[in-house]
């Protein structure tokens, strides 16, 4: 099913059905947003967001506080910045952790299909993934404590047999091609096989499944804040910031108006991103529309 | 208008009124009282929790003394005593007609069992230590009990007070945890756990009977659920209301009437005093003026407590105020900290129990510390985890806790304890304290360890926590402070 050849022309016909996808471009955008919001805390945001100001506490919004200050008289808008690359960078190892292992031991799968590797390796991942993912992060983070380390590490096993799965679905189908079986006749091994061949094959697969597992990771990590076992303060993270609010809400609504907002819009993004990218990859897809 | 008439009018007023009356004027019998955390049973003498005094402590159970809502003690079951001139033999006059709720006579031996029961080997109780010095136990009459001391202690009548001490019957001390049996001027009648705990007024009680004819406890642990049952009337108070936050809002409706009193919780930055470089008095002062405890007492408290700057509770009679001591100077906190031999500052840990006091006054201490170059590392911890990392297993270089016991500055006497805080002299003060009865000494050498500790800088001393609750305006004769951890319904009624 995705088995083209990705030539110049056929490249921009790629770019053309991007800029035709009113999805992909809305969540593109969203998704460029929270992105570039991540990349400037590192250089620059409004306020120091470990310089508590106890008297400023609980400010609505403002000219001079954009989405006013919270129970210690910090930014808010800062804070949503940093808690925007905290959660990008959460799941984009998580979800890097995900393809560098899973992708590999799916191929492998594939390439020993009908092996006893191959039942090992999918049953092990069956394993893993019948494991509520939330309950294996809370038992991580129980045993070596919370931290925003442990959080990714949690997030990105759970991330593992969803690529090895993937990738092994669509492998297995591509070793059936005349291609495949012209490299096999010219001598070519497995695994030469699999990393020329297969691999760029199924790569839009992969980056369509990304973008969702990363939009989920994100997810992940705020759940994971919120009950405290993820990034520790004084790192501002959105998921945290709505625990913290909680009580709050009564009196200063826009303490969790505006994590939950970002949480909403970058995950609605990067869903938009990834449905929009399918419809663009999937050729069947597209023509059927 | 005849005079004839005007009896008649006066009459027929009167009739009317009287008719009303039973409807307009009966007053609520029965009060819902909202409490953060369930009691994980409800025999006070046999588990450390606090919650389950909060339950049962004079509702269900009484001692020979019993805390009164100002902290004084009073007589309880004991309506007086007398002390020998060495300190050493206490007489106690037990109250006579006072029975157990299932019917059975409180007497001398019931009195016997339950003291003696504390210091046995098998025993559970949570403060062993305090009953310690009692040697023996001697029935005299029925209503007369001889408690022997090895050597005097001076705290004897208000340690007999605390829940832990409560007098409890042989025969029915194995149900005590899912059933307790006492002699309160309430019964105990159900307890659905995960939910609520229900008490009835004790018909048969010996003094003056509860004002409630039913009580009940509910539990409920989420704050904003919290809120919302005062908000819709479900519970009649809630005591200590969890979030601070919300108390201003209660405050401004006229349906409630909010409480800020004391309570015995010193709230303390805990310091690890093994744990180099924490080890150095000197860096030890150095944090101590680096903490703005009114910037910790605004941000996390919402301006609910005191400071403090040694372990003591300031509404105590014996208390010195040593805040100024341990000032906030942040230049100053630099210059101890350049002396001490870190001019750059140091790394070490922040292990935080969940109460909001430690999780939000743990941010704003962590960001106090860095302005002098000490960075933490701050770690949340569920309070099962925090026991055994920080409590138990002393893993820890700072942490915060609320200690509310009252009258516990003798814990710096144990060197085993999580902060291993190693005096000699400091020991000393306390033994003897803890031989001293006269009211002149005892306050000198009370203050003389207050002094002490706040010199070494033992840990940074933050504030004295509020009791604050929230109850029903209508509601009277709740406890304001908290001498003890306890919801004393005994007293409390519904205004007409």
């Amino acid at each position: 099913m995705t088995d083209m050849n990705v030539e110049p022309s056929l490249r921009m016909g790629v770019v053309l059905a991007a800029l035709r996808t009113p999805s992909f471009m809305i969540g593109l955008v969203l998704t460029l947003v929270f992105l570039f919001a991540a990349l400037l805390s590192f250089v620059w945001t409004p306020y120091d967001v470990t310089q508590l100001e106890i008297a400023n506490k609980l400010k609505t919004p403002s000219a001079t506080h954009w989405f006013g200050t919270d129970a210690f008289g910090r930014d808010i808008f800062s804070m949503v910045m940093i808690g925007a690359r905290v959660s990008i960078a959460v799941a984009l190892i998580a979800v890097g952790i995900g393809i560098v292992i899973g992708v590999p031991l799916g191929l492998l799968a594939a390439a020993r299909h009908g092996t006893l590797l191959d039942e090992i390796v999918m049953r092990a991942n069956d394993l893993v993934f019948a494991f509520p993912a939330l309950l294996m992060a809370i038992m991580i983070t129980a045993v070596f404590g919370p931290s925003a380390v442990n959080a990714i590490i949690a997030i990105g096993i759970f991330n593992i047999p969803v690529f090895a799965r993937l990738s092994r679905g669509a492998a297995l189908s591509l070793w059936q091609r005349d291609y495949v079986l012209a490299a096999r006749v010219a001598g070519k091994g497995r695994t030469l096989i699999s990393a020329e061949h297969i691999l760029p094959n199924i790569t839009n697969l992969l980056i369509v499944q990304g973008t969702i597992q990363f939009s989920l990771g994100i997810l992940a990590e705020a759940g994971l804040a919120y009950v405290g076992l993820g990034t520790q303060p004084p790192l501002p993270s959105w998921g945290r910031m709505l625990s913290e609010a909680q009580t709050m809400i009564y009196i200063a609504p826009h303490l969790a108006i505006f994590p939950g907002l970002a949480i909403v819009f970058t995950v609605l993004g990067l869903n938009l991103m990834g449905d929009g990218l399918r419809d663009i990859f999937d050729p069947k897809l597209r023509r059927a529309r | 208008m005849t005079s004839a008439f005007k009896a008649l009018a006066f009459a027929g007023a009167l009739a009317v009124s009287t008719a009303l009356s039973p409807a307009a004027f009966a007053a609520k019998t029965d009060i819902t009282v909202g409490a953060q955390l369930e009691p994980p049973n409800l025999d006070p003498t046999s588990g450390a929790a606090g919650a389950i005094d909060t339950v049962t402590y004079s509702n269900i159970f009484e001692g020979l003394t019993r805390f009164g809502p100002d902290g004084s003690i009073n007589p309880g079951l004991a309506e007086s005593w007398s002390i020998s001139d060495d300190g050493k033999v206490y007489t106690f006059n037990l109250r006579k007609g006072v029975k157990f709720h299932d019917g059975t006579d409180m007497t001398a031996d019931d009195v016997k069992f339950s003291l003696e029961r504390i210091g046995a080997e098998e025993s559970t109780n949570a403060q062993k230590a305090l009953y310690a010095d009692i040697e023996s136990v001697e029935v005299v009459d029925p209503h007369t009990v001889k408690v022997m001391l090895s050597k005097p202690n001076g705290s004897m009548l208000f340690n007999l007070a605390w829940g832990d001490a409560v007098i409890v019957a042989p025969e029915t001390i194995a149900n005590n945890a899912t059933n307790p049996v006492g002699t309160g001027a309430f019964v105990f009648k159900d307890w659905v756990q995960g939910d609520r705990v229900e008490l009835e007024r004790n018909a048969d009680y010996w003094g003056e009977p509860a004002k409630l004819e039913k009580v009940t406890f509910k539990f409920i642990s989420d704050p904003n659920a919290a809120f919302a049952a005062v908000m819709a009337g479900d519970v009649d108070a809630f005591m200590p209301f969890p979030a601070p936050e919300n108390l201003p809002q209660f405050a401004a409706d006229p349906r409630f009437r909010v409480i800020a009193g004391s309570t015995e919780g010193e709230t303390i930055l805990s310091t690890n005093n093994k744990m180099p470089p924490l080890d150095n008095p000197k860096v030890r002062e150095a944090i101590a003026h680096a903490i703005d405890r009114q910037a910790i007492i605004d941000g996390a408290m919402f301006g609910y407590g005191t400071p403090i700057g040694t372990h003591f509770a300031p509404h105590h009679p014996s208390y010195l105020d040593l805040t100024a001591q341990s000032n906030y100077d942040p230049e100053k906190a630099k210059a101890l900290l350049a002396e001490a031999g870190h001019p750059d500052g140091f790394k070490t840990t922040l292990k935080l129990p969940p109460p909001s006091y430690a999780r939000r006054g743990g941010e704003i201490i962590a960001s106090q510390l860095r302005d002098i170059g000490i960075e933490t590392e701050i770690s949340n911890l569920e309070w099962a985890q925090w026991l055994e990392q920080v409590f138990k297993g002393k893993d820890y270089g700072l942490t915060i806790v609320s200690h509310t016991e009252p009258f516990d500055i003798g814990i710096y006497a144990r060197p085993d304890y999580y902060f291993q805080y190693d005096n000699p002299e400091f020991q000393k003060i306390i033994e003897d304290l803890n031989n001293t009865a006269d009211p002149e000494e005892r306050d000198r050498l009370v203050k003389q360890a207050q002094k002490k500790i706040a010199d070494d800088y033992v840990n940074g001393y933050l504030f004295q926590l509020a009791n604050t609750g929230v109850v029903n305006a209508k509601l009277q004769g709740v406890w304001e402070n908290a001498p003890t951890q306890a919801a004393d319904m005994t007293a409390v009624y519904w205004e007409d």
